[in-house]
C-alpha cells in the first residue's frame, strides 16, 4: 500500500530523469512482448514430452542460443538462474567440497560474491582479497603471489557496481591458469554484460555470471556461463532441469524477455559511444563545479560515474532529488550504515563516501539530462543545509 | 471435542467499585481483537472471562495467540467442554489431556464444584478422575505438592471443564482504562518500547512522528508505521499524526548555535505536540527517553525540554539501560524493524558538541531568533492524521 502512495508520488507525466540503470533498467519493449506471450500462448512446461511442452524448449533454446552468442560462448554453456546473485552462489559453491581450499578474490566484489566465500571462510577455506588501487583495479603482481596449486577458485568482477572499475580479467587468467591449470576461474560479469563487448574464449575464464534486468529485461533471471568441461557441481537439487546443474522449472516467460532484451542490445561499440559522450558531458559539467568530486577512475566503463557533492549526505540528496524527478542511488550502502567498502577500498574518506552518489546510465538518457541534474544539485546546494558546517 | 478459552483477569480484581467497568473494557478490547476471526460468544461469570467459537472451523490457536496479547489478562488457559456428568468428564479427559500428559512424569487434580448440586463432592471428583488418569496414561505418578502440571476440573453452572495448562497473559490493565495518552515516535528502538509499556498500563495510544524531507524519507515514514501497527497488536487502533518538521530544523539550524541545535528541536516538537495532543483527546504526552543515554536525555536536558510543556510527560524507560530496552524490543517483535538504517529526525543536523547541560535561560536566547508561534502553527496546520491497525 505504501509503496503505490509512495509511485504516485512521482508524476509519470513529467518527465522522468532515470540516472539509476546499475540497480535496474526499464524493461525494453520487445522483452514485456515476448514476456507476454509466453505466458499467453507458449506457456507449456519445456520437459514435457508432448508438443506442447517441446514447443516451449523450442523457444527457450532460440533464448539461450542468443545468449550464448553476445558472449562468443556455445549454446549449451549457457546455465539459466533464477538471479545474477544465483549464478554467483552456483559458481562459488561448486567449489565447496574441492580438496584445494584457498580462494581468491578482490575486496571489492558483490556482496553475493563476498558473502558467498565468506561462508565457504567458515568452513575452512582460506581466503584471499586482493587490494585494489586509486583507480579500484586489483594488483596482478598480487594476484601472481597469491596464485598456488591449492587455489580452488579465483572469483573477480569484470566491471565494479559502484564506481564502473574494469578489472583485467584477461591478464589476471593468464596468470592464474599459468601457475595452477585446475583453479577455476569464475567472473561477475553482471554489470558488464551487454555493456561493452565480451568473449569468453579470448578472457579463457571458466565461469560467468550475467542478469537480464540490468540490460533491459526482467527480474528474476539471470545466467551462469559454464564452459565445456568444467565439472559443475548442482546449487539447486531436484528434476534435472538445464542440464541436473540447476533444477526446477525453467521460467520460460522470463527467459523469452531475457531473449528480448538481448535482441534489443544492437550495437554494443556504437552504444559504447554514446554512453562515453554523456558520462564525459557529466564529467566536464561537475569538474567545473568546486564540490562536486568524480569518484570513478578515468578508465571506468563510462555507464557508471560515481560523485560526491561534498558536504550533502548522499540519502538526503537522493530525496530531494527524487522531488525532481530525478533518481539515483547513494554511493554508499546508507546513510547510518557502514562507509562503502568499494569507496573504502579506493582511498577515499569518509567525507567523500558519505557524498556519494552514483549516477548510472542506459541508452535512454541524453545529455540533457545531464542538465537536469546538474541544475537540480545546484538547486539543492543552495537549499538544503551543509551537515559539516 | 468443544474447546474454549477462560481468561482470569489480574489486577482487575483490586479494582472495587470499577471492577465491572474494567471488565466490560477488557470485553470490548477482547471482542475487537478477535472480531476478524468469527462468531465468538463471551460470558463472564465468578471473575472469569468465557470465550467460546460459535463456529465449526474457529481458528483457535490464532484465537490463543491473539488473547495472549491483550492487556489487563493475567493469565488464560484452554479448556474442554463436557457435559456435567462424571462419565463424560472421565472418558472425555483421556483423549483431551494425551498430547500433555505423554510429555511429563507427574500430576495432581484440583477440582472446584461451583454446582453444588453436582453428585460427587471435589474431593470425590479428584479422586476419580486422578485414577482414570493413572489408568490412560500408567507411566505418570501423583505428587500433590510439586507436579510438573495440575489438572483441573471445573463444575459450572452451565457446563463442566477439563483444563491443563495455565497460560501467560500479557498482565497489566485493559486499554482505555487509564485515559489516551501521546507518543512521540523517531523510528528508533525507545519508542516503541514506552508506547507498549504505557499501553500495558492501559492507555489508549495517540502517535505523533516528525517527518523531515528531503533529510528523511518515504521509508522512514513506511518504518514507523511497521513499529505502530506492532505496538497495535496489543494497544489497538493507533492514531497517528505525521507532522512535517524540514522548515523548522532548517530554521534552527540557521538561526541558533550549534550546540542547542538538538535542545531546541526537541522544545519544538514537544510544543507541537502538546497542542496535537490536546486536539485528538490525550491527557499526557510519552516519550522514550532514558536516562543520560544521549546529550538530549540529560536531566538538565529533560529540565529545559520539560519547561514548554504544562502537560505530564510520561517517561516509562527513564530508568532503564539499553539492554533493557533492547530486550522488551525483541519480545514485542520490533526490534528488527528500529534497526532498519534510515535517518530519522533525530539524527538531522546532529551537533558535533551537543549541549549537556543547558540552562533554561541560555534555551531561550538560544532560539530568540525564531518565529516559534508561527512556525508551530503551520507545523500543526500541514499535519497529516492517520490511522495504524
Amino acid at each position: 500500500m505504501y509503496l503505490i502512495l509512495y509511485i504516485e508520488s512521482v508524476d509519470f507525466l513529467e518527465r522522468i530523469v532515470y540516472l539509476d540503470n546499475s540497480a535496474t533498467t526499464k524493461p525494453c519493449k520487445r522483452s514485456v512482448e515476448y514476456i507476454n506471450k509466453a505466458l499467453t500462448e507458449n506457456w507449456g512446461n519445456p520437459s514435457s514430452l508432448h508438443s506442447f511442452g517441446f514447443s516451449a524448449e523450442l523457444s527457450m533454446n532460440e533464448a539461450r542460443e542468443k545468449i550464448a552468442k553476445k558472449i562468443s560462448a556455445e549454446t549449451n554453456e549457457i546455465i539459466f538462474t533464477g538471479s545474477g546473485t544465483e549464478a554467483n552462489n552456483t559458481a562459488i559453491m561448486a567449489v565447496s567440497n574441492s580438496r584445494a581450499k584457498k580462494i581468491i578474490t578482490s575486496s571489492i566484489e558483490h556482496p553475493s560474491v563476498l558473502e558467498t566465500i565468506k561462508k565457504l571462510e567458515l568452513n575452512g577455506f582460506e581466503v584471499v582479497r586482493l587490494s585494489c588501487d586509486k583507480s579500484g583495479v586489483i594488483d596482478l603482481d598480487e594476484l601472481e603471489n597469491e596464485v598456488d596449486e591449492n587455489t580452488a577458485l579465483v572469483s573477480i568482477m569484470l566491471v565494479n557496481n559502484e564506481v564502473g572499475s574494469v578489472q583485467p580479467i584477461k591478464e589476471a587468467v593468464k596468470i592464474v591458469k599459468s601457475k595452477s591449470a585446475k583453479t577455476l576461474f569464475h567472473c561477475d560479469a553482471v554489470q558488464a554484460f551487454g555493456k561493452m563487448p565480451i568473449n569468453v574464449r579470448n578472457l579463457g575464464i571458466d565461469l560467468m555470471s550475467i542478469s537480464a534486468h540490468k540490460v533491459h529485461g526482467p527480474k528474476g533471471i539471470g545466467g551462469l556461463y559454464c564452459k565445456k568441461g568444467v565439472n559443475l557441481k548442482p546449487f539447486i537439487t531436484g528434476g534435472g532441469q538445464e542440464r541436473g546443474l540447476r533444477s526446477g522449472t525453467e521460467s520460460t516467460p522470463l527467459i523469452m524477455g531475457f531473449m528480448g532484451a538481448v535482441e534489443n542490445l544492437g550495437d554494443i561499440n556504437k552504444e559504447l559511444g554514446k554512453i562515453k559522450e554523456i558520462n564525459e558531458y557529466a564529467r566536464e559539467c561537475f569538474e567545473k563545479d568546486d564540490n562536486i568530486f568524480i569518484n570513478s577512475p578515468e578508465n571506468a566503463l563510462p555507464f557508471i560515474l560515481n560523485i560526491s557533492v561534498l558536504g550533502y549526505k548522499s540519502e538526503t540528496l537522493l530525496h530531494f532529488l527524487e522531488n525532481e524527478n530525478i533518481f539515483v542511488s547513494s554511493g554508499s550502502a546508507c546513510a547510518k550504515g557502514e562507509q562503502s567498502y568499494v569507496l573504502k577500498a579506493l582511498g577515499l574518506d569518509k567525507p567523500r563516501s558519505d557524498s556519494a552518489l552514483r549516477l548510472s546510465f542506459s541508452r535512454d538518457n541524453t545529455k540533457e539530462d545531464i542538465d537536469l541534474l546538474y541544475s537540480a544539485l545546484k538547486k539543492a546546494m543552495g537549499k538544503i543545509r551543509r551537515s559539516d558546517k | 471435542m468443544k474447546e474454549i478459552i477462560l481468561i482470569k483477569n489480574g489486577e482487575l480484581a483490586l479494582k472495587g467499585q470499577n471492577r465491572s467497568n474494567f471488565e466490560d473494557i477488557l470485553i470490548k478490547n477482547i471482542r475487537r481483537r478477535l472480531k476478524s476471526l468469527g462468531k465468538l460468544n463471551i460470558r463472564k461469570a465468578q471473575s472469569t472471562i468465557y470465550l467460546e467459537p460459535a463456529e465449526e472451523d474457529y481458528d483457535f490457536e490464532e484465537a490463543l495467540q491473539r488473547v495472549s496479547l491483550i492487556f489487563g489478562i493475567a493469565g488464560f488457559s484452554r479448556a474442554c467442554v463436557c457435559e456435567k456428568s462424571m462419565e463424560d468428564i472421565l472418558s472425555k479427559a483421556g483423549v483431551y489431556l494425551k498430547s500433555t500428559m505423554e510429555n511429563i512424569k507427574t500430576f495432581k487434580v484440583e477440582a472446584k464444584r461451583a454446582d453444588k448440586n453436582f453428585p460427587l463432592t471435589s474431593p470425590e471428583i479428584c479422586r476419580e478422575m486422578g485414577g482414570k488418569i493413572l489408568s490412560y496414561f500408567p507411566h505418570l505418578k501423583v505428587d500433590v505438592h510439586n507436579p510438573d502440571i495440575v489438572v483441573y476440573v471445573e463444575i459450572r453452572d452451565f457446563a463442566a471443564y477439563i483444563r491443563a495448562q495455565q497460560l501467560h497473559g500479557a498482565g497489566g490493565l485493559p486499554v482505555g482504562t487509564a485515559g489516551t495518552a501521546s507518543i512521540l515516535i523517531s523510528g528508533g528502538i525507545d519508542s516503541p518500547v514506552a508506547a507498549w509499556t504505557m499501553a500495558k498500563r492501559g492507555l489508549r495510544l495517540n502517535a505523533i512522528h516528525f517527518a523531515s524531507p528531503p533529510y528523511t524519507s518515504a521509508r522512514a515514514e513506511m518504518k514507523v508505521k511497521t513499529l505502530l501497527s506492532k505496538v497495535a497488536r496489543y494497544s489497538g487502533t493507533i492514531n497517528l499524526a505525521i507532522v512535517p518538521f524540514t522548515e523548522i530544523q532548517d530554521q534552527i539550524a540557521e538561526h541558533c548555535p550549534e550546540d542547542y541545535f538538538t535542545l531546541i528541536m526537541r522544545r519544538m516538537m514537544m510544543r507541537i505536540s502538546e497542542k496535537i495532543a490536546r486536539d485528538s483527546g490525550s491527557l499526557a504526552l510519552i516519550t522514550g527517553e532514558s536516562l543520560g543515554q544521549v546529550a538530549s536525555q540529560t536531566l538538565p536536558a529533560l529540565v529545559s525540554t520539560d519547561s514548554v510543556v504544562n502537560m505530564p510527560v510520561l517517561r516509562p524507560l527513564i530508568g532503564m539501560d539499553k539492554e533493557e530496552i533492547i530486550s522488551i524490543s525483541r519480545n514485542i517483535d520490533t526490534f528488527e524493524t528500529s534497526i532498519l538504517p534510515y535517518e530519522d529526525c533525530c539524527t538531522v543536523f546532529t551537533p558535533k558538541h551537543p549541549k549537556t547541560r543547558p540552562t533554561l535561560e541560555l534555551c531561550e536566547n538560544a532560539e530568540k531568533g525564531l518565529d516559534i508561534d508561527n512556525l508551530i502553527e503551520k507545523a500543526i496546520s500541514e499535519t497529516v492524521y492517520t490511522y495504524i491497525d
